[in-house]
């Protein structure tokens, strides 16, 4: 099998995954398309271990660690899906923006702290 | 002999530091009536008993001094021959070494003796003067602290050491000046006096570092002895003139010596007549082997211009202490143009029975004010027979300021006209002329403010209220004890010391002078019985307005220079709150201008920041291959 297949694949893989991780709404679905993007590196690897006859196989290998730390990214990140939903009654992304910087908050003398302005404010409801 | 003239210039320096701050701790150091008054009880004693001994050791050192085996030209070589010298440490500064030492010399011990028995006349005559006054504990420790200064410059063998003390009288004559400070005006006074004498005492520092640098130390008897290019001496003794301007008050710094007479009485007779102002010509006669011919020519200039203008002003004036300020500029130009006329000898014989006489006549002014209540010639009159000792001892301080025999001032202000008659200096005509027409300026003033002060009727009237922390109550009695006996005492000298000098009299050079003082009393006593109610200032006519007004002088400054550095210091202040205040705010605000662009990124979500993170990486990924 020509080399091309698999890396046209991954590539197609990892376009979906970018697709899905930069305008999904859902979380779950977010770290749904970040798993597709891990698995499309994992194709990459595979296929290049055998294309260059890596006599040591670290693709492989390194494909199995991958494996692994992408069920414990998982875990976490379903862990934290999970504790935002029970905070928030919802995983949409649009609405977690308590990052977001109030537009006409500009206050030159910095007469108020900064930090509360971010952490009191839960976001746009 | 040293350890005696360090103690004398330490007694009063611990008696300064005492009366600060011992004056009230322990006991009574709330402000009660009762704590005020011990405070000053003991403060008092404090500055007396500093005072006396500090007159004490320096009559020892006059007496260990003496003696008749004196040569040389100078008249306090030829009473007090001895000398000694001794220094404490020297402070290496890695370059040219300071020595801390003191010097005793006949000059030294002649004008510490003037100073130490004023010092004291002034700190017994205060106690009455200011009875009551709450802040008589600093005012004293000031006057003591003064008197330490004085003699530091007295005795300094160094011309730093000589500086500290200059520098620290300028200090104690602001603060003194100041002494009630609760009227603007005085506060005003002070601070005029501070800036014009600094202004001279500038002049002076960079006059003594051309010195110390050229003769490779700072020692006095080194720099004389180092025999110096002219170009340097004339360079370093024009500088050191702008610091005798200022502290001597004469021409063009003498503005601030009328205005200082805002200070106590007492204070204007021990700083600003007799001590600190005379401090400016004994440097001059100190240092008299380094002034070259051209300082001297423009010192009598000066002089000239400084004792005729003064004169006349001093004639116009209606405020009696006015009147003594401005015969102070007058009497210190004499001594300038004895200076000038190249006789430290006169000049000194001068400053010292000036010292004399001017103290004792401004004391006996403060009593007349003490006693009316009122600066103003024009408030007084009559008061011979309400307060007999002082028109008597103010009557020997006028004849003395006069001229008239057998009062001190005849015998050196004759000195001084012979020493100008004799000079060899090319300005020796203008000197000799402008000496001569003020004698009988100064015999017109004086008769005047004797008259218009003592005689005629009495228009005396109690003042509504006193002025601040003064004792401005008028009860038709002589001044206290206090102030009496300092009046007395400093009568004496100026009766009779001028008698050291009888030897050296040139009498009808004295003749001339003399006749032209009774001419100019002759002519003001005329004008003054004709009419006994108008004041003789009329005489001047015309110009009378300009000599009250000192020639338009202060007015002259005001808009050369006050006026100028006003506007401009208010010009500074803009640029300071516009331009730079301005540039610094106008930056904040720019920078919260451009940060709300800023901002329109920052929205919270995340996948915009992702977005953005991978166009970033793919513009640097394809940066990197087609141009990698």
């Amino acid at each position: 099998m020509h080399v091309v297949y698999p890396a046209v694949v991954a590539a197609l893989l990892f376009s979906i995954g970018v697709y899905g991780v930069l305008a999904r709404r859902n979380t779950i679905l977010v770290l749904m398309s970040v798993e597709l993007m891990l698995n499309a590196v994992n194709l990459n690897l595979v296929t290049f271990d055998v294309w260059l006859r890596d006599q040591l196989h670290g693709g492989q290998v390194l494909t199995l660690f991958v494996i692994v730390i992408a069920a414990a990214e998982v875990g976490i990140g379903l862990a934290i899906v999970l504790a935002v939903f029970r905070n928030r009654q919802s995983i949409d992304l649009d609405r977690l923006r308590d990052l977001f910087e109030p537009p006409n908050s500009s206050d030159p003398d910095g007469s108020q702290p900064a930090a509360t302005k971010v952490t009191t404010g839960v976001g746009p409801e | 002999m040293i350890v005696a003239a360090a103690l004398i210039v330490l007694l009063p320096f611990a008696a300064a530091v005492a009366g600060l701050l011992g004056s009230r701790w322990p006991g009574g150091v709330s402000r009660t009536e009762e704590n005020n008054l011990r405070a000053n009880r003991r403060a008092a004693w404090f500055a007396v008993s500093a005072a006396v001994a500090a007159l004490a050791l320096t009559l020892w050192l006059a007496w260990q001094t003496s003696g008749s085996g004196g040569s040389g030209d100078l008249f306090w070589a030829e009473f007090l021959p001895g000398s000694a010298e001794g220094t404490l440490t020297v402070i290496g500064t890695g370059a040219i070494p300071i020595s801390v030492g003191l010097q005793v010399n006949g000059l030294s011990v002649l004008t510490a003796i003037l100073v130490t028995v004023v010092a004291l006349a002034v700190q017994v005559y205060s106690v009455g003067y200011l009875r009551g006054d709450s802040r008589f504990p600093s005012y004293s420790a000031f006057i003591s602290l003064f008197t330490s200064a004085m003699l530091l410059v007295v005795f300094a063998a160094d011309l730093l050491v000589l500086y500290v003390g200059w520098e620290i009288m300028g200090l104690c004559s602001y603060l003194l000046i100041g002494h009630w400070w609760e009227d603007r005006a005085n506060s005003r006074a002070a601070v005029k006096a501070f800036l014009v004498t600094r202004l001279g005492d500038v002049a002076f520092l960079f006059g003594i570092f051309t010195l110390g640098f050229a003769a490779g130390s700072f020692r006095i008897d080194d720099i004389i002895a180092a025999n110096l290019p002219t170009g340097t001496l004339i360079l370093a003794t024009m500088l050191l003139l702008g610091g005798v301007a200022g502290k001597s008050a004469q021409v063009p710094l003498h503005t601030w010596l009328p205005d200082a007479m805002a200070g106590p009485t007492p204070i204007s007779a021990l700083i600003h007549a007799a001590t600190m102002v005379a401090a400016g010509i004994f440097i001059v006669a100190r240092l008299f082997p380094l002034f070259p011919q051209p300082t001297l020519d423009v010192l009598g200039v000066l002089a000239a211009i400084g004792m005729l203008g003064a004169a006349l002003a001093a004639f116009a004036q209606d405020d009696l202490k006015r009147i003594l300020a401005y015969s102070t500029i007058s009497q210190l130009a004499y001594m300038a143009a004895a200076l000038a006329a190249g006789s430290p000898n006169a000049a000194i014989f001068h400053l010292t029975s000036h010292g004399a006489f001017k103290a004792l006549l401004f004391l006996c002014a403060g009593a007349v004010i003490h006693h009316v209540g009122s600066n103003l010639l024009s408030h007084m009159g009559g008061l011979r027979r309400a307060m007999p000792i002082t028109f008597w001892t103010m009557t020997i301080g006028f004849a003395a300021l006069m001229g008239l025999p057998p009062t001190s001032g005849f015998f050196s202000k004759d000195a001084v006209v012979l020493a100008i008659e004799h000079s060899t200096s090319p300005i020796r005509l203008l000197l000799y002329g402008s000496a001569l027409i003020t004698v009988g300026v100064t015999g017109a003033y004086a008769i005047r403010a004797w008259l218009r002060t003592f005689f005629g009727e009495e228009h005396v009237q109690a003042l509504a209220e006193p002025a601040p922390g003064t004792a401005h109550v008028f009860d038709g009695r002589e001044a206290p004890r206090t102030m009496v006996w300092p009046i007395s005492l400093l009568a004496i000298p100026a009766l009779l010391f001028g008698f050291i000098g009888v030897a050296d009299m040139d009498w009808p050079s004295a003749a001339i002078s003399l006749l032209v003082a009774l001419l100019g009393a002759g002519i003001v006593y005329t004008a003054w019985r004709s009419a006994p109610h108008a004041d003789p200032a009329r005489l001047l006519g015309p110009f009378r307005a300009p000599c009250e007004q000192a020639f338009y002088l202060d007015r002259a400054y005001a808009a050369l220079i006050a006026r100028p550095i006003l506007s401009l210091a208010r010009g500074v202040v803009r640029t300071d709150t516009h331009v730079v205040d301005g540039a610094v705010r106008g930056s904040a605000r720019l920078t919260i201008g451009l940060s709300s662009f800023a901002k329109l990124a920052q929205n919270g979500n995340a996948q915009l920041y992702v977005t953005g993170l991978l166009a970033g990486v793919l513009l640097i990924a394809v940066g990197a291959v087609m141009w990698g």
